[in-house]
C-alpha cells in the first residue's frame, strides 16, 4: 500500500482531480463494441421499412440469399419460434396499460420507416449491407397518423387489436376540489399550451453488439454499448428464453448513451437469438441512419398547463395534461417517462394545489423513451414557462415573481402537493447569487437602449429556475410507480493482499467518470492513493449485481454504496489490527492507511498489514472469515433535488430570425461536491444539449412519416462554433436523503436550459406582442412570430 | 456507410482520364472525393467506374496572370482560402474557401470538383458565378472556354459532357468592394441561402441555394445599373426566382432571406 | 487492389476494394481502431486522421487515394517514450473529454488547426473545430483545451 500524504490523498474530495479514464482514451487504445476483434463472426444488418404504416404484401429474400458472401436471410415468420416473448416492456404504468405486442422483426405490418422487416447475417459487413437491397418487400400503404393530436382521435387506429391509439392514462389528482377552487377564486391565470419537439438522442458512437456463444456449455458473452448492462441481461434472458445463468453481459467503453443506451432493441434480441441458432459470435454496428430511425426518440409531447395565482401572483394551483407521444412501440419504459416529471409541474415554487394528467398515444413513427432528463426536462420547460407568461400577464418582473413563489428554506423537508417530499435547498441564496453575477442591470439598459434606436438586433434575458428529482430511486416509490425494478445500487470493495484496492460497482459508467469519482470516494476514506484503487464495471461476471446508470442516480446511490463499502471493509481491518495490537478496536485511530492507538502514535499497524493479514488468515480473530471485503446494497430513502438558476442572453437578429446565445450562467446546487472538474464537465455537455433543443435539434417528418432529419447533415447537433463559453458557479446544500450529501449533476443542465433559452428570446420579443415561440427556435420559426405580430 | 463496388484506375494526366471516360459511359471523375463520395456512400450515385484525377500534379496551382487569377481544377479549398495571390487579387474567393464545409473538408475539396458538381447550394459555384469566371474545360476535341453564367444548368447539371475535364479556372480580379453572406444554422453547413456581391465596374450578385443550381440575382443587377437604391435593388433579390422549400427554409422565408441578404451584401461591398 | 502507404512512421501494403474508406482500412486492415466512424455524411469528425500532416475525414476518402501517402492516426500521436502529446495532455489537464468517442478525432482536427494556426483566438478554435461533434462535454473544456496546448506549444 502507498501512504500518501494528505496532500495527495486524504482529502481528495471536492478536489479537480484528473479523470483514471483519459489516457486510454485519448490514446486509442480504449475498445469500444466495434473495435472488438472477434474471428469467424457473420455480420448482422437489418432491411428497414422505407413507409411509416403498411400490411407487408411479401417478402422476396432468395436473390439476397444467393448473394456472395450471404450465409442466410431470416424475415418473422422463419424466427417467430427463436424467442420466449414479446419486446420488453418494463413499466406497466397502469393496471390497464395497452401493449401492442411487437417483436424484432416486423409480423405482417409495419408500423414506422426503420421497423425491421428481414434481417441479413453474411462474413462481411459489405456482404450484408449489399445484401439488402436485394431484398423486394411489397407493402400495401397505409395512410399514418403522425401527430399527438391526430393519434388521440382514434380516426385511424395503428394497432388494430387494441381498439385505441390511447396507450393509458394516467393521472395524479390527490385534491380535485381544492385546485377547482383556486381557479375560481384566482386573481390571475394563464393557460398555456407547449410543445417538446422530438429529439434524436445521437450518442456519438453509434449501437453496436457483439455476441460470442461459448465453444461448449451453451453460455454467451455479450459485449453490448448499453448503460444497463445488468438489466440488458434480465430481459434478455427472459425474451430470448436462455437462462441468466448463461449470460455475460459486457459494456466495453460506452460512446454516451444520454438514454438512448438504457434499453432493450430489436438487434439486441436478434444477435442473441441468431448466435444461438447459428452457433456462431454474431455482430451488428448500427449506421448513423439506423441510429435517427431506429433508436428511440426523446421527449415528444403536447403540454397543457394552468397557473391560478392571487393578486401578489403567488401561485394557488397547477393544472396540467399531457398528450405524450408512445411512437410506434411501447420500449423498455416508453410509458414511464412522462411520469418522472409528472410530480414537478409546480417546480421550485410553493404550490398548495396540483393536478396532473398525461395519457400515451401511439403514432407512426420511432419509439419514444428516456432522453436526458427524461421527464423533468418537460415539466421544468412547463412551468418555467408559464411563470413567464404570469409574470407577462402581471407585469412584474419574472425574478421578482419568482421570488414570490420559493419554497422557503425553513420549509425543507418540504413535502409538495404532488406527494414529494423534497430534501433540502436554499433558493434565495441561489438566485442572488446567479443575479448578481450576471449584470442584469446594465443588460436590461442595453437592451433598451437597442429597443429605442430602432436595432435590429434585439437583447433578451431568460432565467430558469429548476429543480429535479434524481437519484432514482428508493424501491417502494418505484413500486407505487408499477416500474418494474427496484433502485439500488451495489459496491464491493475489496482490498487484494498486495494492498491494492479493487472496487466492484453495479453502476455502468458511459463518460461520466465513475473510476475517477469512485475511487475517489474510497482514497478519501482510506487515506491512499487513487492510482491503488482500480473501479471494476460493467461486466455481469465482475460486478454481478447493479441497477446501472441513469436518472443521475450513480454518485448519490452507486456512490454511497461505495462509500458504506469502504466503510465497512475499513471495520474489518480494524478488527484486524486491534487483534494484531492486542487492543480495543476502539482504541484505534485510523489515518492514511495506518491504525495507531490512541495516546500511543508509535504503536500502529498499517491497512496494509491487515490486508496481508486477512490473506494468509494465519492469526485472524476468532470466528472472523479471511479476506479483507465488504459488500453493500444500498437502497435509497428518498430522491435527491438538486437545482439552480439558470441565466440567458441571446441577440435575435429580427430581419433573419436567428437567435445567438451570447452568454449562459449556470448557478447550480448538487450538494457536496466530489470532483467539481467532472461536475462542471456534467453541466456543459447537459447545456449544450437542451440549448440545441432549444435553438437547432428536432426530429422532424414529412406527411408520410419519413423521417428527414436522419443524418448529422440534416439534423442539427451543433459544434464549437455555436456555443460561448458557458459561466458556472455553485451553492451547496448537502442532501440528508445519503452519506454523502450529494445530489446529482448529470441531466441538470439539460433539464434547466431549454426554458431559460426560450424565456430570452420570448424577453427580445415580448415588446412586439409576442408572447411564445416553439422549440426550437429557428431562424425561420421565430421570423414567422415577428411577421406574424407584425401583422397583429 | 460505403459505396456499392466499382472498379478503380488512377488517371496520370488528363488525357488519360478522357480517354477512360470516352471508353465507359457509367465512369466518374473524383478528386477530392467530397462532393462525390458522400453520395456514393448513401448510394444515390452507383458509378461502375472511378477515375482517380486527384494525382495529376500540374493540375493544382494558382497563377497571376495579369488581369486574373488561373487556378487549376484539383487546387484544394484550403490552398485558395490561404493563398497570398488569391487574397490580394480575389479576396472575396479566399474568403468563400475558408467557409466551404470546415478544415477537414477543405483540405481533400477541390475548387474543380465544387464547381464542376455544381450544387446550388454549394458557395464556391455561386462566388465564380458573381465574379465572372471563365471555366476551361479539356476534352480529347481540345480545350473550349464557358463562361460560368453558362455552366450552371440545373440540379447537378453543368455544360460538362462525358468525357469532358474542367481543367482551369479563370477568376478575374475582383478588388473592388464584395460581400459574401452565409446565412446558416450551423458553421458547418450549406447555406440556407447565400450572396455574393462583387463590384467590378458593374455590380454582380449571385444567389446560393435560391434555385437548383447557382444563379445569378438579374432583376437586382439590372436595377442597379439603372439606378436604383440597395433598397430597392435588394427588394428585387428573388424577382423571378422560384427557391426550394425545406425544413430550415421554406420558399418565402427563403425569399425574404435573399433581400435581407442582398441589402446586406450590397452595404458591405459599398463599403470595402 | 493493392495500395502502399505509411501509417504511424511504418510502410504498410494491404490488398483492398476500391471502395474501402481509409477509416475502414486503418480499423479493419491496420487494426487501428483508435479512429472512429460517427455517421455517414462527413459532418462528425470522428474518424479525423492526418494525411500528410492535414486533418482528413477519413470516411470520405478511399483508401485507394492515400496510396502512396502519410498518414496518422491518434495511435501515431504519442511520443516515441510513451509520453503523450502535449494536445492530448492538454485534454486531461483540461476535461476535454467525457465518453471519449469523439476524442480522437478532435484530437486530430485541433493539432492539424495549430499547425495552421499556432495562436488562434477562441472564436477561431471553435470555427477550426466545426467539422467536430461532441455529445458530452458542450465544447467548453475542449475549447479550453485547445487554447491551453496552443499556449503550452508555444512555449516549447
Amino acid at each position: 500500500m502507498t501512504v500518501t500524504d494528505s496532500q495527495t490523498s486524504h482529502g481528495i474530495l471536492g478536489t479537480r482531480t484528473l479523470r483514471k479514464e483519459d489516457p486510454k482514451l485519448l490514446s486509442g487504445e480504449a475498445k469500444f463494441t466495434d473495435d472488438l476483434v472477434i474471428p469467424g463472426a457473420l455480420y448482422m444488418a437489418l432491411l428497414r421499412s422505407t413507409v411509416a404504416h403498411a400490411k407487408i404484401v411479401s417478402i422476396d429474400t432468395e436473390a439476397a440469399k444467393e448473394a456472395p458472401g450471404v450465409v442466410a436471410v431470416y424475415t418473422y415468420e422463419d424466427l417467430k419460434d427463436d424467442w420466449a416473448g414479446p419486446m420488453p416492456c418494463a413499466w406497466p404504468v397502469t393496471p390497464d396499460m395497452k401493449n401492442p405486442t411487437h417483436f424484432p422483426l416486423a409480423n405482417g405490418k409495419v408500423n414506422y420507416v426503420g421497423d425491421g422487416v428481414a434481417v441479413v447475417l453474411a462474413n462481411s459487413k459489405e456482404a450484408a449491407i449489399d445484401a439488402l437491397e436485394l431484398i423486394n418487400v411489397e407493402y400495401d400503404e397505409l395512410d399514418p397518423v403522425l401527430e399527438i393530436e391526430d393519434s388521440a382521435k382514434d380516426e385511424r387506429v395503428i394497432h388494430e387489436d387494441l381498439g385505441t391509439n390511447a396507450s393509458y392514462k394516467w393521472d395524479l389528482i390527490p385534491n380535485k376540489d381544492g385546485v377547482d377552487e383556486a381557479f375560481a377564486k384566482a386573481a390571475y391565470t394563464v393557460s398555456e399550451r407547449y410543445i417538446q419537439q422530438r429529439i434524436v438522442p445521437a450518442a456519438m458512437e453509434p449501437r453496436s453488439i457483439v455476441v460470442v456463444p461459448a465453444p461448449f456449455g451453451g453460455d454467451f458473452t455479450i459485449y453490448n454499448t448499453t448503460q444497463i448492462p445488468h438489466i440488458l441481461k434480465i430481459m434478455l434472458a427472459l425474451t430470448v428464453g436462455i437462462s441468466e445463468t448463461k449470460l455475460r453481459v459486457i459494456a466495453p467503453s460506452v460512446g454516451g448513451g444520454f438514454g438512448s443506451k438504457l434499453d432493450v432493441y430489436a438487434e439486441d434480441v436478434l444477435t442473441l437469438a441468431l448466435a444461438r441458432k447459428l452457433r456462431k459470435p454474431i455482430r451488428w454496428t448500427e449506421e448513423r441512419t439506423e441510429n435517427a430511425l431506429a433508436t428511440i426518440h426523446g421527449r415528444g409531447q403536447v403540454q397543457y398547463i394552468e397557473l391560478a395565482a392571487d393578486e401578489n401572483g403567488k401561485v394557488t394551483a397547477v393544472r396540467v395534461n399531457i398528450l405524450a407521444d408512445m411512437g410506434a412501440y411501447l420500449q423498455l419504459i416508453t410509458p414511464g417517462i412522462p411520469l418522472l416529471g409528472a410530480f414537478l409541474y409546480h417546480g421550485v415554487y410553493d404550490v398548495p394545489n396540483y393536478s396532473f394528467s398525461c395519457t400515451g398515444y401511439f403514432t407512426n413513427k420511432t419509439p419514444t423513451d428516456a432522453y436526458r432528463g427524461a421527464g423533468r426536462p418537460e415539466a421544468t420547460f412547463a412551468i418555467e414557462r408559464a411563470m413567464d407568461a404570469l409574470a407577462h400577464k402581471m407585469g412584474v418582473s419574472p425574478i421578482e415573481l419568482r421570488r414570490r413563489n420559493f419554497i422557503q428554506k425553513e420549509q425543507f423537508p418540504y413535502s409538495s402537493a404532488a406527494g414529494l417530499v423534497f430534501d433540502s435547498g436554499d433558493y434565495e441564496t441561489n438566485l442572488d447569487k446567479a443575479v448578481g453575477l450576471f449584470g442584469i442591470e446594465d443588460i436590461l439598459a442595453e437592451k433598451q437602449r437597442r429597443i429605442d434606436s430602432g436595432s435590429t438586433k434585439l437583447l433578451g434575458i431568460g432565467i430558469s429556475f429548476f429543480v429535479e428529482m434524481c437519484g432514482l430511486a428508493p424501491s417502494r416509490v418505484l413500486a407505487s410507480l408499477n416500474y418494474g425494478a427496484g433502485g439500488w445500487e451495489a459496491a464491493t470493495v475489496r482490498i487484494l493482499p498486495t494492498s491494492k484496492v479493487q472496487v466492484v460497482t453495479g453502476s455502468a459508467p458511459h463518460g461520466q467518470g465513475h473510476e475517477t469519482a469512485w475511487a475517489m470516494i474510497v482514497a478519501d476514506r482510506l487515506g491512499i492513493d487513487i492510482n491503488d484503487i482500480e473501479v471494476l464495471h460493467s461486466d455481469t461476471a465482475i460486478a454481478p449485481h447493479g441497477l446501472d446508470t441513469y436518472g443521475s442516480r450513480s454518485l448519490s446511490v452507486g456512490g454511497s454504496a461505495v462509500h458504506m463499502a469502504t466503510e465497512k471493509v475499513l471495520e474489518k481491518a480494524r478488527s484486524i489490527a486491534a487483534h494484531q495490537l492486542e487492543v480495543s478496536e476502539a482504541d484505534l485511530d485510523y489515518a492514511n492507511g495506518m491504525f495507531t492507538v490512541k495516546g500511543s502514535p508509535d504503536k500502529a499497524f498499517p491497512l496494509a498489514g491487515a490486508a496481508f493479514e486477512a490473506f494468509t488468515a494465519h492469526n485472524l480473530p476468532d470466528g472472523m472469515e479471511p479476506n479483507l471485503e465488504a459488500s453493500v446494497t444500498w437502497d435509497p430513502p428518498n430522491f435527491t433535488f438538486p437545482y439552480g438558476s439558470h441565466l440567458a442572453l441571446v441577440e435575435v437578429d429580427t430581419e433573419t430570425g436567428k437567435v445567438d446565445l451570447l452568454r449562459y450562467l449556470a448557478v447550480d446546487d448538487c450538494g457536496n461536491r466530489v470532483n467539481p472538474l467532472i461536475i462542471e464537465g456534467q453541466v456543459h455537455g447537459g447545456l449544450a444539449q437542451g440549448i440545441a433543443q432549444a435553438l437547432f435539434e428536432e426530429a422532424a417528418y414529412d406527411d408520410r412519416g419519413n423521417l428527414i432529419t436522419s443524418t448529422l447533415a440534416d439534423y442539427l447537433v451543433p459544434s464549437a462554433a455555436e456555443f460561448p463559453f458557458f459561466e458556472l458557479d455553485h451553492t451547496v446544500t448537502p442532501s440528508p436523503t445519503n452519506p454523502l450529501g450529494v445530489k446529482g449533476i448529470g441531466e441538470a443542465g439539460a433539464i434547466a436550459s431549454p426554458p431559460a433559452i426560450i424565456n430570452a428570446v420570448v424577453d427580445a420579443l415580448n415588446h412586439l406582442g409576442i408572447e411564445d415561440v416553439e422549440m426550437p427556435a429557428s431562424p425561420q420559426r421565430v421570423w414567422r412570430a415577428i411577421n406574424a405580430a407584425k401583422k397583429g | 456507410m460505403f459505396p456499392s463496388s466499382f472498379d478503380y484506375v488512377r488517371a496520370s494526366s488528363v488525357s488519360e482520364a478522357i480517354s477512360i471516360l470516352n471508353n465507359e459511359e457509367d465512369a466518374k471523375l473524383i478528386a477530392g472525393g467530397h462532393s462525390l463520395l458522400p453520395l456514393m456512400k448513401l448510394r444515390l450515385a452507383n458509378p461502375s467506374k472511378l477515375v482517380d484525377i486527384g494525382r495529376i500534379g500540374d493540375l493544382s496551382y494558382i497563377a497571376d496572370r495579369g488581369d486574373h487569377v488561373a487556378i487549376g481544377a484539383l487546387t484544394r479549398h484550403a490552398a485558395i482560402e490561404s493563398s497570398d495571390v488569391v487574397k490580394a487579387s480575389v479576396p472575396m474567393l479566399a474568403y468563400v474557401a475558408s467557409l466551404v464545409g470546415d478544415p477537414s473538408v477543405r483540405h481533400r475539396g477541390t475548387l474543380g470538383g465544387s464547381v464542376s458538381h455544381g450544387d446550388g447550394a454549394s458557395d464556391l459555384p455561386a462566388a465564380i458565378l458573381a465574379l465572372d469566371a471563365t471555366l476551361v474545360v479539356t476534352s480529347a476535341s481540345g480545350v473550349r472556354e464557358v463562361a460560368a453564367k453558362d455552366f450552371f444548368k440545373g440540379f447537378l447539371e453543368t455544360d460538362l459532357n462525358q468525357g469532358e475535364v474542367l481543367t482551369e479556372i479563370k477568376v478575374p480580379k475582383a478588388t473592388g468592394g464584395w460581400s459574401y453572406q452565409k446565412f446558416n444554422r450551423r458553421a458547418q453547413d450549406w447555406a440556407i441561402v447565400g450572396v455574393a456581391a462583387v463590384r467590378n465596374g458593374s455590380t454582380k450578385i449571385s444567389l446560393v441555394n435560391m434555385a437548383s443550381m447557382p444563379i445569378r440575382a438579374e432583376a437586382v443587377e439590372s436595377a442597379l445599373s439603372g439606378g436604383a437604391s440597395i433598397e430597392e435593388a435588394a427588394a428585387l433579390a428573388s424577382e423571378g426566382i422560384e427557391p426550394p422549400s425545406d425544413l430550415n427554409a421554406s420558399a418565402d422565408y427563403r425569399r425574404h432571406l435573399a433581400s435581407v441578404l442582398v441589402r446586406r451584401a450590397l452595404v458591405e461591398a459599398s463599403s470595402n | 487492389m493493392e495500395v502502399t502507404m505509411t501509417v504511424n512512421g511504418a510502410k504498410v501494403s494491404k490488398d483492398v476494394e476500391p471502395r474501402t474508406l481509409l477509416v475502414h482500412f486503418v480499423r479493419d486492415n491496420l487494426g487501428l481502431t483508435g479512429t472512429n466512424v460517427g455517421c455517414d455524411t462527413s459532418s462528425c469528425g470522428a474518424c479525423t486522421v492526418h494525411v500528410n500532416g492535414e486533418s482528413v475525414k477519413s470516411c470520405t476518402m478511399l483508401a485507394v487515394q492515400a496510396d502512396g501517402q502519410e498518414i496518422t492516426t491518434i495511435e501515431g500521436m504519442a511520443q516515441a517514450n510513451g509520453e503523450m502529446h502535449p494536445m492530448q495532455k492538454a485534454f486531461q489537464e483540461n476535461h476535454g473529454l467525457q465518453c471519449g468517442y469523439c476524442t480522437p478525432g478532435m484530437v486530430m482536427a485541433a493539432t492539424s488547426l495549430l499547425k495552421e494556426n499556432p495562436h488562434p483566438t477562441e472564436q477561431e478554435v471553435r470555427n477550426g473545430l466545426e467539422g467536430n461533434l461532441c455529445r458530452c462535454t458542450g465544447y467548453h473544456n475542449i475549447v479550453k483545451a485547445v487554447l491551453a496546448a496552443a499556449d503550452g506549444m508555444a512555449e516549447v
